[in-house]
């Protein structure tokens, strides 16, 4: 189990989201991946379930089924034989537990597809808008200078950016809002992987980016 | 990777005795008077996989199971057949229970939030790693009482914020996935929980840093 000290977190709001179970997949896979290497935003996240536990206490009964009960015992009775209870406790990879499952393996099984300038990215499938993808950048080299239309999470799982916001290093998650135009760019040493999820294209600033988006899907 | 066997689901009779399976169970706090009565009754229903006990919590949870998953948008139908099938969770799910870290409210909204966004939502729910905490000594009726004490003042203050307030709270937490932008929750006392976990948390680290 690794213990990070980490900079940057989750937002209150998108922790919010996530523990009411309306944030789309790929923000709540960026969300389940930090907090697993988070321990701050996991303390959070169980005062934000609470509020959850609260309204359920609280709100007016409805009626159920007559035979409800009955209902529920026969599908106990039912189901298979539970199988052991597994913790799902860390990969020995740089991808914690519930991007492995979507990767179906570490960073080794990823199908990266160049994007250009030695960048590479993979997406991830995700249900509904917003699209989740793992993006390669090699140390030293910067990403294409872009803005958002909506919502951007990027959390790094290996190496460390700087952009015209701040350091991010492994577990950081930078958050961009239609606001933020950046550029990130690869420390020197080790390569940068980050995953990356947003709910609009990317607006990217300059030309040859800009035509190349539909290309990338990004 | 850890595993610990389920018990099988059985019929036992009311009034059974509290088994120790293992040795390892909490114990139910004996001067429990601010223990809330459904985190007591979940306690008892882990350790004896009494029918009476379940058709206790079911009395009580299922009808706000489905009001909530109503409120959230499902169909009654929809919604009766989610209750059914989160409250057969419950059931085979309650060994790993830790009243030291949620009331049973708040543990049985996390299953009835996974099986809405499994079985209303379609889409997948990506979870946290597992941290192997609660696995080592069992949580003391103080712990336990803690809980109990801060989910009562949470709910006593969510009752006490002005309309305004409890309705953006509410969107958060029924509404649907096209707002999910909400503002940040203010005027609930979640730093007294986060703190505890976080502490909780700290002691764990250093536990398995020892071992």
């Amino acid at each position: 189990m690794e213990e990070l000290s980490l900079k940057h977190h989750l937002p209150d709001a998108i922790l919010t989201a996530y523990a009411g179970g309306t944030l789309p997949e790929a923000f709540s896979l960026v969300v389940a991946t930090h907090v697993s290497l988070c321990d701050e935003c996991r303390a959070a996240l169980a005062s934000l379930d609470a509020v959850g536990g609260a309204l359920l206490e609280d709100i007016p009964k409805a009626d159920v089924d007559e035979n409800a009960l009955a209902a529920t015992m026969a599908r106990i009775m039912a189901a298979p034989p539970q199988p052991p209870r597994t913790f799902r406790t860390q990969a020995a990879s740089i991808f914690p537990a519930p991007l492995a499952e979507y990767v179906k393996g570490g960073p080794e099984k990823v199908r990266w597809r160049g994007v250009g300038a030695g960048v590479k990215q993979a997406i991830l499938p995700c249900a509904g808008d917003a699209t989740a993808r793992l993006l390669y950048i090699p140390a030293g080299a910067a990403m294409p200078d872009h803005s958002h239309r909506g919502l951007e999470l990027t959390m790094v799982l290996q190496g460390a950016f700087s952009d015209e916001v701040d350091r991010f290093a492994r577990g950081d998650v930078e958050v961009g809002t239609e606001d933020l135009s950046h550029t990130p760019v690869a420390e020197a040493g080790e390569d940068c992987i980050c995953l990356a999820a947003t709910d609009a294209p990317l607006k990217f600033k300059r030309l040859l980016p800009r035509l190349a988006q539909p290309f990338f899907g990004i | 990777m850890t595993t610990v066997g389920t018990p099988k689901p059985s019929l036992h009779l009311a009034g059974t005795v509290l088994a120790m399976r293992d040795g390892k169970n909490s114990v139910v706090p004996e001067t429990s008077k601010n223990l809330d009565p459904w985190t007591k009754c979940l306690i008892e229903f882990k350790h004896s996989q009494d029918a009476e006990k379940f058709a206790e919590l079911f009395a009580h949870f299922a009808p706000r199971v489905k009001a909530f998953l109503m409120k959230s948008g499902a169909s009654a139908t929809l919604a009766e057949e989610t209750t059914q099938e989160a409250l057969a969770t419950v059931w085979q799910k309650a060994e790993m229970f830790d009243p030291a870290r949620a009331s049973a409210s708040t543990w049985i909204f996390t299953i009835v939030r996974n099986k809405q966004i499994d079985a209303i939502r379609k889409q997948r729910r990506p979870e946290p790693e597992d941290l192997p905490w609660g696995s080592e000594a069992p949580p003391s009726s103080e712990e336990i009482l803690v809980v109990s004490d801060e989910q009562a003042n949470l709910r006593r203050c969510l009752d006490e914020l002005p309309d305004s307030q409890r309705q953006m709270i509410e969107q958060a937490y029924f509404g649907d996935l096209s707002h999910y932008e909400i503002a940040e929750l203010t005027g609930l006392p979640l730093g007294t929980i986060k703190s505890r976990i976080r502490l909780g948390l700290e002691r764990l680290r250093y536990e398995l840093k020892k071992n």
